[in-house]
Order: C-alpha cells, then structure tokens, then sequence
C-alpha cells in the first residue's frame, strides 16, 4: 500500500528513541510561479533571499510580541518532546517540538541577539544557508500547527505561531507551498478552495434537495444567494463535494428546517476555510475573510452561522472581528459568529428537535476533537463547551457513545495528522505517520468498547481519516460527520420517519397526511 | 514531466494531472491506467465519460454525489454508490478518475 513504513499500533503509545533526519526527504511541492504571484509573493527563489528573510524576520519580531517572546524564553526543559504527534510517527528529532522551534531559533539568534552576532558557535547560533532553508521547507511542512505541544509547555510557546512565521518567510522569498497557495488563490477567483463555480454548485444543492426528499418526502431546501434570509452558512467546500462532509451539510439543511428559519449560502464566500492562517499571512487571511464580511452585506443576512470546519472555527471565533468586523450591522442577540453546533444544540435544549437515536444504532462513536476547535477556540460562550457542545450533539442522536483515552482528547486532543495545510497527496507520508497516535487511541476504544465510528467537525480531519484510516487496518467510511449522526436521527414534521414512528404510515410507507 | 502516447508527448503536472485538458485524448487514459497497473473497462469508460461532459458543462468535476447518482441512473442502483467507484478507482473516484479523464485534480479540503 506504501513505499514506506507504516506505523504499528502497539497496545499503547510508546515514546521512541529519536533518530536524525528520517524524514527530513519529506516536504511539499513548490508554488507555481502564478499562484505565488496571485498572493503577492515573489515568483520563485530570489537571488538576495537571505537578506529578504532576515528582513522579513526582523519585521515580524516588531510585529507579533508573541514571536519574539517565543523565541527568547524556551529553557529546553523537554516537556514538548514527546507531544507531537508527527515525532511519535516518524521519530525524527526534528519533529520533536523544541527542535522544530530550533530550526528557526538557531537563525533568530545569529542575527538578532548580541551573543549570537558575536559568538555564535558558543551558543548554537547559525548563518541562514540553503541548507537551513531546505530544512525549514521540509520540517515547517511537517507540523500542523496543532498546538498540542504548547499545552504541555510551561511557557506555553506556541509552535503553531513559529511554524507560520517560517512559512511567511518562506513565501516572501519566493518559496511557496503548492497545495495551500494553490487554493488561496481559487478562492479569490471562484470563491472556494475546490473552484466550484456558481452553476456547479447550484446543481450540486439542487440533487441534494433531491436527495433529501426522496430519504424523508419532505422538501427541505439548500438555497443559494437568497437575499434577505437570516441566516447566512458558511462552510468548507468540501461538505458540497466529498464524503462524508455531504452528509453533515444535509444536517445542516434538516436542523435549519426544523428550526422554521431562513438561511441561505453564498456562491461567493462559499468557503469557510482560511489557509491564509496556515501560511501566517495576515494580509491573505484579511483578504479571505473580507468575502464573507461582503457576503453578508450583500445578502442583508442577520446571522452568519459557520458549518464543521475545524481551522475555519478558529478564524471565525478568534480573529473574525479583528480582520472584517465591525459586524454592527447582524443581530446582536446572536453569537457572532455562530457554529452550527451551537446552533443545534440550542433547539436540542429547548426540545425543538425530534430525535429518534435509534436510527444510529448501526454504530458506536466515539468523537475526535478536531484541534483548531479545542485548543484556538471556544463554543456557547462557557468555559469548555467546545467539548461539552458537540458531544451533547452527538449524545443527542445516537445510543451508543465512549469517549476515547483521557489524554488523546479535549485540550489534549491529537491532530488528524492532516492539518495545517499538509492535507495533499505529496505528503502521504508524514500524513499516515502523523495519523498514528490518533488511530492508537482509536483501535483502543475499538478493542474495549466496540466503537465503530469516528465523528468530526472538521472537513481536513475528515478527508485525512478517509483517506489514512485503511493504512492502520479500519474502513474509510468509519469516519462520519457530527450533522451526519444528527441527519440520521431528526424526524422532521411530516416525513416518512415520523409517519412511522407514530404508526401512521400508509402501506407504502409514506405518511397519509404528508 | 509528461506521458508519452502514440509517439505524442502529453505535458502532466508533478502528480500526472494533464496539463492541457483539451489535448486529451481516450488514449491518454489508457496508458494512465495503464502505468498504475490497470486495465480500462466499460464500466470505467462510464465514469470517465460522465466527468468529461460533466467538467465541459460545469468547469468542474462533479461532486462525489452527483457522481454516484449519475452512475446509478446509468448502470443500476446498486452501483449509485462510492463503494463501486472506489472498488474502480481503488485511489478515489474524484482524484484517479479525473486523473485519467484529463481533468485538474480537485483541491481542497477533500
């Protein structure tokens, strides 16, 4: 199945020995010189590069605080080290979260502390070459800005925000990374991530409606730039293309029914995603986020409601309003933004949904807390309800439910091993390695309590266990979406399911009255 | 890189993706498949077909499930379903299949 060795799911996750430069042939494909145009970056290496990116680093110490911070005050205590989850797949010391961090700190003190200027190989100071350039390309594109390490970290050094910065570097010198630039750039053109046009995608909610009313006989609409609906939903591209985010965006469109609401989506901010965030550009994520700013105007919405997107979330529920707020002009009794877990779960409190959970008896979940969600952002406005919110959703639609090991979720939840702009087939490798820890703790539940399936709220955590779920010996189809499980199980007025439920249904099965 | 074919060379990106769609010819296909260590059939020739009018009409390929629904109105409901795809396409019906139709390979989140 590989040219590569996948990792064995032991009985437990064990630490390995380190071992030097075991992945250090994996990185991504370049940037075509028109994408990084389309960004603003320089087209491919430039000549001065090593100047450009001293600059460029100079120029974001002064402006992130945090960056400066993070650089000065590790100890190399150790506690990062065995946190990543790409570390404990591949054992490269690289991956080890200090030495990630390293990669860039040797530089940062060379040319910005005094000891380094002038005594650099006392205190592993080092000149910005090639070779330090190539490294950072490979093992900046081997970390998925997961955050997991910063939780364990005294300090709480974020090696996300280093990661990004050495991404930012590398785009202003012209090293771009294929896969997220690529995509930054159709969303500008089209409008998403996948480059789903207007009429494509109309077709694609027409079939479905279609869908929808040939499962319950109700008509439960996914309207498209509806001005003047109150809602507007803005979710990944994915959930209108692959499985099984379709199955979570039919959910969607069942709870917003039910809830008697009108909401519509927009062709134009018709992505949720923000890889402007993974390669910290500010000004790209600014761009990206001023889409949905001006779809919101122009639909005259009162609510923006964001669907099951992991890094998405973060955006929206951190920085939304620092990048294309003020958003004076939606209804301020609301969330703003607002997740559509939040969403669903309110009506579920409020016992506005009719749920029969034994629709969903054919499985056992377990829920995979996607890491942008747990640890960059919060839910329902109460300390936690990130982890309580979408659990309760679940546990609202299904009988059967364990959660996984204590210190695989919540806060220290492990990535996907597909986030941060690695979710692309170039990077199959540090992809399935990087799934390890995820997929151990999974084979646990598994083992102990006949868990069957993986619920998310995040389309790159969804494509990534499709596609690495089979490589530790699980089917594809194991993972499901959150609105998925809700799909299954709401009755709504007037379906096939109510009629019976109720024991009113005709003999073909249709409700008599519907 | 690029794939040669009938004594014609075909430009591809790094991953084998076509480089102009409209050179693209059934032959293309063939030997795409051909390389990966497999043989086209009908039923394969079904799935290429529907992308190829599908992106002619839409400027892109059709979301999983208007795939599968399509196959299935074509060929049968019991194969109006990603299993069947996949079970043809072992690398996913959206990435090898558009592959051999000459089709971009779709990005994203997907």
């Amino acid at each position: 199945m590989a040219d590569y060795e996948v990792p064995e799911l032991k009985e437990y996750l064990q630490v390995p020995e380190p071992r030097e430069h075991v992945t250090n042939h994996i990185a991504p494909f370049f940037a075509k010189p028109d994408h990084q145009a389309d960004l603003g970056f320089p087209g491919e290496l430039i000549d001065n590069w090593q100047e450009v990116a001293i600059n460029k680093m100079g120029d974001l110490l002064g402006k992130y605080r945090s960056f400066k911070l993070f650089l000065d005050i590790c100890v190399h205590c150790g506690a990062c080290t065995d946190k990543c989850h790409y570390y404990l797949g591949t054992t490269d010391a690289n991956n080890m979260p200090v030495a990630r961090q390293e990669l860039l700190r040797k530089v940062y003190r060379r040319y910005f502390t005094f000891a380094g200027k002038y005594f650099p190989k006392l205190v592993g100071a080092t000149d910005l070459t090639k070779e330090v350039l190539d490294d950072w390309y490979s093992y900046f594109h081997q970390c998925s800005q997961c955050r997991r390490c910063s939780v364990f970290c005294p300090y709480g050094i974020d090696t996300a925000e280093i990661s990004m910065a050495a991404r930012e570097i590398m785009d202003a010198v012209g090293v771009g990374q294929k896969y997220c630039n690529e995509i930054i750039a159709k969303v500008f053109k089209i409008g998403n991530n996948l480059g789903l046009p207007q009429p494509a995608l109309a077709d694609t909610l027409e079939g479905l409606e279609e869908d929808i009313e040939d499962d319950t006989g109700v008509k439960v609409r996914l309207p498209l730039d509806e001005k003047g609906a109150d809602i507007l939903l803005i979710t990944p591209s994915a959930d209108f293309f692959a499985e099984p985010h379709v199955d979570g965006l039919m959910g969607y469109a069942k709870v917003f029914h039910e809830a008697g609401v009108s909401w519509t989506l927009s062709s134009e901010a018709s992505e949720a995603a923000n890889f402007g965030m993974f390669i910290g550009s500010y000004e790209n994520m600014r761009k990206l986020s001023l889409r949905i700013r001006k779809a919101a105007l122009d639909l005259g919405v009162k609510r923006i409601v964001f669907g099951e997107c992991g890094h998405a979330w973060r955006v929206a529920y951190s920085f939304l309003n620092t990048l294309a707020g003020p958003f004076d002009f939606l209804d301020q009794n609301y969330p703003i933004p607002q997740h559509i877990c939040e969403f669903t779960y309110d009506l579920l409190k409020e016992n506005k949904l009719r749920m029969n959970k034994e629709a969903n008896d054919d499985m056992t979940i377990t829920f995979h807390d996607s890491c942008n969600v747990a640890r960059g952002a919060g839910m329902g406005g109460f300390e936690g309800g990130q982890f309580v919110i979408p659990r309760e959703v679940i546990k609202a639609s299904c009988n059967n439910y364990y959660d996984m090991n204590d210190d695989t979720i919540l806060d220290a939840t492990f990535c996907c091993g597909g986030g941060g702009g690695l979710l692309t087939d170039d990077l199959m490798e540090i992809r399935v390695k990087g799934a390890m820890p995820r997929m151990q703790a999974l084979k646990q539940v598994t083992e102990e309590y006949g868990v069957t399936n993986l619920a998310a709220i995040c389309a790159i955590c969804k494509s990534q266990f499709a596609k690495t779920l089979p490589y530790f010996g699980f089917r594809m189809d194991q993972i499901v979406s959150v609105h998925q499980l809700v799909s299954n199980a709401i009755v709504l007025k007037g379906s096939e399911q109510e009629a019976e439920l109720d024991g009113t249904a005709g003999e073909d099965g249709e409700a008599e009255n519907a | 890189m690029s794939i040669e074919v009938n004594g014609k060379t075909f430009e591809t990106d790094e991953e084998g993706y076509l480089a102009d769609l409209n050179q693209w010819e059934p032959d293309v296909a063939t030997a795409m498949a051909k390389e990966e260590g497999s043989e086209l059939t009908d039923a394969h020739w079904e799935v290429i077909n529907f992308l190829r009018e599908y992106y002619e009409e839409y400027q892109i390929a059709p979301a999983v499930r208007v795939l599968t629904k399509a196959i299935g109105k074509k060929l049968g409901k019991d194969k109006g379903n990603s299993k069947y795809l996949y079970e043809l396409f072992p690398y996913g019906p959206a990435k090898q299949a558009c592959k051999y139709a000459g089709l971009p390979k779709p990005t994203g989140c997907v």
